[in-house]
């Protein structure tokens, strides 16, 4: 990956090479909150060296190195949750915030997403939510009733989740100073014992399962926000994953070495994540990948690559391969896998890149989505 | 909404490249013209899979590619302004003027925004008449009808506040271009089936018979490209040069007419300067002195704003063919679709763009050269 301050690098003309843009380096763009590259840079470059030491303080290590477990390295800044060893158990714990455009949207509303994303995160570094913090950030003006309508969901997800919201708060800002709505959530949950989960434990050989169709949730959001009128055809995918995942673990413990939802930045974002985190190849046949008919119109129409947009209610796992149909079988038993597959597998070739078999048997790489997605012109 | 699945059954898509490879007996150079066809050749790595030694030249149908530097400056000079509004589609965004882009303005306080059709950026008129609200109006002869609707449609409704700023370039004269180039390697077109959707392929006729090319209207989908290689590759291996259509479930000969007529309302043909390319002559839309008022570079007064390219950026002889993407210095290091130092990297329709999010090396092809 390529640093940002590259981008200012002056270009010699005599190389017969092309003029050298200054690329903003010093303000924060959309693109940083895309879930692709340049998020992964804003966490690597600015956040994570200016915190410095203070991720490793004595007594607990919130970049999640596991205490009393034989001190591995688990987690990493990028992870979705941080496993907290506290000695007779081990805590995940994990924060999200929430500031989607519309609020309210086919499938979902944000109450629904801030209680489902941050127990999905949890999920998936093995934790069995036990609980959710709840914190609002109001801009002055808004409607009560929309508060009341999304708090109500709020309540309604927590308790189909049977996660509980236990603490809160509330701010208000100025008319101007939000939009609308913001909501941070933050989940925390008891590892459950067969789980040993991390983006860096894929190896050569494992299978990589996907609980069902992708590109959903990222399709709506747009259609909703821009009025394109796919609405009537699509709905967000926001669904709690963490019986899913007991489910899984329940079959295979051991064998299941990663688990990711890939919400922001989709499918490739996070299994290029992956891919780096362990060091090994992922190869997928990209036919596999379900995409709903709708969903894959709207994508065509509107030059997005279904690959690329955020997900809020499927997971990919990379297991075993003698425990893959064990765990897929497990999977397609949940509610929230029974469209489950096998989208590919696990290489030893081309560390840290994910390629995809075309439908006409050519190979091609699958990189991260770099900033925002932008659609295209025709 | 019905999808494409049937351009692209993998069983057929084997069945066409099978017959491709006994038919071509010579290492044929085709060009497909739009960056549509480029994101899917590449895409679906079907350049890759052509009979030995045959290969697809990526040619200049990639609108944003080719905007010109110094209109992407008029582009910025206007968003900064306090009263303007300006709307684009997605992908012009990210693409670097001389200094900046629009996402970076955009980030610095400027109202830039996005939108899916130039009857958007009408509605947001109306609904901000204390503002201004500009269009980019970039593209080949497929997005001009919508543009022109949005002028017809402001003029009707007695919408000032709203503005186009008009890059819109012609396929044919480029083809025209290409094919005198002293270094044209282009044996045979296809052709950019969208923009035939709405002009038809008359205009081709001349330009296949004057320089013996054949120029096959082609569509998207990967057995669209695949066909549409076929038939350009049997006319080239029986001496055949005429215009056939590929793209028959959506291109007429005549084309759609009354987008036509929208289009020659609004716009007039005017000469063109495109990105990395030059000036060429007639291949470029204007709007007509009737519609002048709607023109923003006039609104804005920002004609006298000049910008130089580089001379020696090769952009140029990506987007007419001559060299690729993996012969640049730049390629994958200094520019990389995250920091696109020339235009063809920054749209996903870019041939260099196309090539980087493929994963295409410069290793890739010196080995491919080696073997």
């Amino acid at each position: 990956m390529m640093n940002v301050e590259t981008a200012t690098e002056t270009v010699d003309p005599a190389q017969g090479s092309c003029p050298a843009p200054l690329t903003e380096t010093e303000r924060v763009l959309l693109g940083h909150g895309s879930g692709g590259q340049l998020s992964a840079s804003l966490i690597r470059d600015v956040i994570v060296p200016a915190l410095g030491d203070a991720t490793k303080l004595a007594g607990t290590d919130p970049r999640g190195e596991v205490h009393g477990s034989g001190g591995a390295t688990e987690t990493s800044p990028l992870e979705d949750a941080a496993v907290l060893g506290l000695g007779v158990v081990d805590v995940v714990v994990s924060t999200d915030s929430f500031v989607v455009s519309p609020l309210f949207f086919s499938g979902g509303d944000i109450g629904k997403l801030a209680v489902h994303g941050t127990i999905n995160d949890v999920a998936m570094m093995g934790g069995d939510p036990l609980g959710l913090s709840l914190a609002f950030i109001i801009e002055e003006g808004f409607p009560l009733e929309d508060l009341r309508r999304i708090t109500a969901s709020v309540g309604e997800a927590a308790r189909e989740a049977g996660v509980p919201v236990v603490t809160g708060d509330s701010k208000v800002v100025d008319r101007g100073s939000a939009d609308g709505l913001f909501i941070t959530t933050t989940g925390i949950g008891r590892r459950l014992p067969a789980a040993r989960l991390s983006a860096a434990l894929a190896r050569p050989g494992d299978a990589v399962l996907l609980s069902g169709p992708i590109a959903q949730h990222g399709v709506t959001i747009l259609s909703a926000r821009e009025g394109l009128g796919f609405d009537g055809d699509v709905a967000s995918d926001t669904r709690p994953l963490h019986r899913l995942a007991a489910a899984m673990l329940d079959a295979a413990g051991g064998s299941v070495h990663v688990m990711r939802d890939p919400t922001r930045g989709g499918l490739a974002s996070a299994l290029n994540e992956i891919a780096q985190a362990s060091e090994v190849g992922v190869v997928i046949d990209e036919p596999a990948v379900p995409v709903p008919t709708p969903v894959a119109a709207a994508c065509e129409m509107l030059g997005l690559d279904p690959l690329h947009v955020a997900n809020e209610g499927c997971l990919v796992a990379f297991v075993d391969p003698g425990d893959a149909d064990a765990v897929l079988a497990a999977m397609r038993s949940d509610p929230a896998g029974r469209q489950a597959v096998r989208i590919g597998e696990v290489v030893a070739d081309h560390p840290g890149r994910v390629t995809a078999r075309t439908l006409i048997g050519a190979e091609r790489i699958v990189d991260m989505l770099i900033g925002e997605q932008l659609p295209r012109i025709c | 909404m019905k999808y494409l699945d049937e351009y692209r059954d993998p069983a057929l898509a084997r069945r066409l490249l099978d017959e491709l490879a006994a038919t071509a007996t010579q290492p044929w150079a085709l060009m497909e013209v739009c960056g549509g066809q480029t994101h899917t050749l590449v895409r679906q790595g079907i350049d890759e899979l052509l009979p030995a030694g045959m290969r697809m030249i990526h040619g200049p149908g990639c609108p944003v590619c080719v905007t010109p530097l110094e209109l992407l400056d008029r582009a910025m000079a206007i968003a900064i302004r306090p009263e303007v509004i300006f709307t684009s589609f997605g992908d012009m965004l990210r693409v670097p003027g001389s200094d900046t882009d629009l996402l970076s303005l955009k980030a610095r306080g400027a109202d830039v925004r996005v939108v899916y059709s130039p009857i958007d950026a009408v509605r947001l008129a109306q609904q901000h008449p204390d503002r201004q609200v500009v269009f980019f109006a970039v593209g080949f002869e497929t997005t001009a009808p919508a543009n022109a609707m949005a002028v017809l449609h402001a003029a009707a409704a007695g919408i000032d506040n709203f503005s186009l700023l008009v890059s819109h370039v012609l396929v044919p004269p480029a083809l025209t271009a290409i094919l005198e180039s002293e270094t044209c390697q282009v044996q045979g077109f296809l052709a950019a089936g969208h923009v035939c959707a709405v002009m038809g392929w008359t205009e081709y006729e001349p330009i296949a018979e004057r320089y013996r090319v054949p120029i096959v209207v082609t569509g998207f989908e990967p057995l669209d490209l695949l066909e549409g290689i076929l038939m350009a590759v049997r006319q080239l291996e029986t001496g055949r040069y005429a215009v056939e259509n590929q793209y028959a479930r959506a291109v007429r000969r005549d084309g759609n007419r009354p987008a036509q007529l929208a289009v020659g309302e609004v716009f007039r043909i005017t000469d063109r300067a495109w990105r990395g390319i030059g000036t060429i002559p007639t291949s470029g839309l204007a709007l007509t002195d009737r519609y002048a008022g709607y023109d923003a570079e006039q609104r804005f007064d920002v004609r006298d704003l000049h910008a130089e390219e580089n001379a020696s950026c090769i952009a140029g002889e990506i987007l007419t063919g001559t060299r690729l993407p993996t012969d640049c210095a730049a390629y994958g290091t200094r520019c990389t679709p995250r920091t696109p130092l020339g235009a063809p990297m920054v749209s996903t329709e870019g041939t260099c763009a196309a090539f980087f999010s493929a994963g295409r090396t410069v290793q890739d092809r010196t080995l491919k050269e080696m073997s």
